[in-house]
């Protein structure tokens, strides 16, 4: 049988479909690829909004609120950047990404920058070809009891059994924390963060360990929040924060200079409610900070008032953390999120 | 065998309640014990689901959040668009009805073309135009929730059939390029999991094509086009599978009556071998509407992927069995209706029966 029509019609249409798929890409157009990264900046002022990749799915940092809008504590970051460079936070396209595709979406430009919980290590800065801005939130693995026990240290725990996930670094960092000290201690080790919870809320375990944000959103989660508290040991580094594609420096900038400029606003006492105030202020780093003098913006490439739109959209950094972090939110103590003039970790570089 | 009954009536035992309980649950002593261990699971099962749907569940996050979960991020001021694609269906299916049932032969061809623009209306409506017009654009990559997943599937299954035939037919060509292209595409497809269709789709895409062209296809878009080829490769091998079925006494007999090969095909060879399929097709269909769920991972927000971002909301941490129940819940009332509405096609073309 020979249904050469047929065959010509399906020739045809499977023809388009896959000059469709794969003709728009000539040999000659691969060419270059550095200048994409070089002039994200320039599409993205071309294109009048920031694309975030962000979290859909963590609790005070970036998740759906009832009414279907991305918030959190990262997302609030997109805000600022967004109205940092065309003076409207909501010039943002959200892109919710995963663990697996976060940096390769930043790396095929995806998205123009990650801010979704994101620890600057070592080999992701180098192996991944990404740079981070600056960081947001200080995180550390840390340690989680009733209040009643009254622990304070290691030291107190002596004997105590502690729930943890299996096979982590989580798992390793309370190993080495314990016998550091030479402490005994028993582990009671499941798959899942969300069943060490269940373990702990049983009394299975004395403690239970896990990043403090992450045990902060657990502790929310208990019938009885306030009967437990996150003791103020620190197993491990995690520092989080924004991050931009590789060779990208004129937009990294831009991003690096917006959180600081937020850290700088919250040392300086600029906030949303005391902005207008502040305006008229004398201080020298308030008035470069909201452009009143110098061309702190304009040398950055953006609008001269990028910190007045970033402090009117979304607040410094210190309401920011307060809005989802703070007692109304996870309710994670400051910590070493607290500027560093009151003993903490946040830091603006100068502003001048 | 059952005239036998009118003559002299059987024991009590052995009909009505008791006979059938009889036979069927307590026939040997091995299907009394499995009886038995049976209503024990079951009840014990169905108590604890039941106690915790009626006590210890938090549904209010379902209900704080339903619009999230149906139409996820469509902007508020927008969601009568949707309604009004709601009530536009429903009327075409309450007219299709009135048709078909009252049998007004001449209307079938307006109905079925008027589906068609319907169809077409509800996109552009859904989808709208620039910014300052009456409908303003919403973007597709910000269609999410249950709305999202019945795109997906939607489109998936419009989208991949007709490829999926062309294929079949490609595959069984004399013409050996297409042959093999339509072989090595099905094949290579039926190779590689979804989820790296997927990803391929996300994340290679844009390094293949020029930043002009990836940029503007939107990644709700990848994903459709992934999924629609994927599933047009197993659709192929249904309907090949069908088309061997038909004995090629039919194709000379097309041949015989004068009828040219598209003609063959068209009116005698295809209807007869998409109707022998169409178990394994819908089959298929249901398999690609569940398998929409794969997009969270590409970070997507479908019905699942809302399920997870709500759990997000300070308010509402740790409810996961709630929101994955009632995703569960609207999963299973959309496949039911899938499989129903095969069954209910099936026995109007009389599969099986002829």
């Amino acid at each position: 049988m020979k249904a050469r029509s047929w065959t010509i019609v399906s020739l045809l249409v499977l023809g388009a479909l896959l000059a469709a798929c794969a003709a728009p890409a000539p040999p000659a157009e691969e060419a270059p690829p550095p200048p994409v990264a070089a002039a994200r900046f320039q599409t993205i002022l071309d294109r009048g909004k920031i694309i975030c990749g962000c979290n859909a799915e963590l609790p005070g940092f970036g998740y759906l609120n009832p009414a279907g809008e991305f918030e959190g504590f990262d997302v609030d970051f997109c805000k600022a950047i967004a109205a940092a460079v065309f003076g409207d936070a909501n010039a943002v396209e959200y892109r919710p990404v995963t663990a697996p595709e976060r940096l390769p979406a930043l790396q095929t430009g995806e998205i123009d920058v990650l801010i979704r919980n994101t620890t600057w290590t070592l080999t992701r800065d180098t192996a991944n070809e990404v740079d981070w801005a600056a960081v947001t939130f200080y995180d550390g693995q840390g340690m989680m009891a009733p209040e009643a026990t009254g622990w304070k240290t290691f030291e107190d725990m002596e004997g105590a059994t502690v729930c943890s996930t299996t096979g982590t670094t989580t798992e390793m960092n309370l190993a080495d924390a314990f016998r550091s000290r030479g402490l005994d201690y028993t582990p009671l080790l499941f798959e899942k963060t969300q069943d060490t919870a269940t373990a702990y809320e049983e009394g299975r375990c004395d403690a239970q360990t896990s990043d403090k944000s992450q045990l902060a959103a657990l502790r929310s989660a208990m019938e009885h929040p306030e009967d437990h508290v996150i003791l103020d040991v620190t197993m491990s580094k995690e520092p989080l924060g924004p991050l931009t594609a590789h060779g990208d420096d004129k937009w990294n900038d831009v991003v690096r200079w917006v959180v600081w400029g937020m850290v700088q606003a919250e040392e300086s006492g600029v906030s949303s409610v005391s902005l207008d105030d502040m305006l008229e202020s004398d201080d020298p780093t308030v008035r470069r900070l909201l452009g009143v003098e110098g061309e702190m913006g304009t040398s950055l490439g953006i609008p001269n008032d990028w910190m007045v739109q970033v402090i009117r959209a979304v607040g410094n950094y210190g309401e920011v953390y307060v809005r989802w972090l703070g007692p109304a939110g996870l309710n994670i103590p400051r910590g070493p999120n607290e500027l560093w003039t009151n003993g903490g970790l946040i830091y603006a570089m100068a502003v001048r | 065998m059952t005239t036998a009954t009118e003559v002299m009536k059987p024991p009590r035992t052995e009909v009505g309640v008791l006979g059938w309980l009889k036979k069927n649950l307590f026939g040997t002593w091995y299907d009394a014990l499995l009886t038995v261990g049976s209503v024990a699971f079951i009840s014990v099962v169905l108590y604890g689901v039941t106690n915790w749907a009626l006590t210890g569940a938090k549904w209010g996050v379902v209900t704080t959040n339903i619009k999230v979960f149906m139409v996820g991020r469509y902007p508020y001021s927008e969601i009568w668009r949707i309604w009004a694609s709601i009530g536009l269906f429903a009327v075409m299916a309450a007219i299709t009805g009135v048709v078909w049932r009252l049998n007004i032969a001449r209307a079938r061809r307006a109905v079925t073309i008027s589906w068609i623009v319907v169809s077409l209306l509800t996109v552009v409506l859904l989808a709208g135009f620039g910014e300052n017009t009456p409908i303003p654009r919403v973007p597709l990559a910000i269609w999410s929730g249950l709305m999202l997943t019945l795109t997906l599937g939607i489109v998936g299954i419009v989208a991949s059939f007709p490829i999926g035939v062309l294929l079949a037919l490609g595959r069984r060509s004399n013409l050996p390029v297409i042959k093999v292209f339509s072989t090595m595409f099905i094949e290579i497809v039926r190779g590689v999991p979804l989820i790296t269709v997927l990803f391929i789709a996300m994340l290679m895409l844009p390094l293949f094509l020029p930043a002009s062209i990836s940029g503007r296809l939107s990644n709700v878009l990848r994903v459709m086009v992934g999924m629609t080829l994927f599933s047009a490769a197993y659709v192929a091998e249904n309907v090949r599978g069908g088309l061997q079925a038909i004995p090629k006494g039919q194709y000379e007999a097309g041949r015989a009556v004068g009828l040219n090969e598209a003609y063959v095909m068209a009116l005698i060879v295809l209807p007869q071998a998409l109707r022998a399929m169409i178990p394994a097709i819908v089959g298929q269909f249901i398999s690609l509407y569940k398998d929409t769920s794969l997009v969270v991972i590409v970070g997507l927000l479908d019905l699942l992927g809302i399920a997870k971002a709500v759990t997000g909301q300070t308010e509402w941490i740790g409810t996961q069995k709630e929101v994955f129940a009632f995703a569960g819940v609207i999963y299973f009332i959309t496949c039911s209706a899938l499989s129903y509405a095969s069954r209910r096609l099936e026995k109007q073309l009389g599969v099986g029966e002829r």
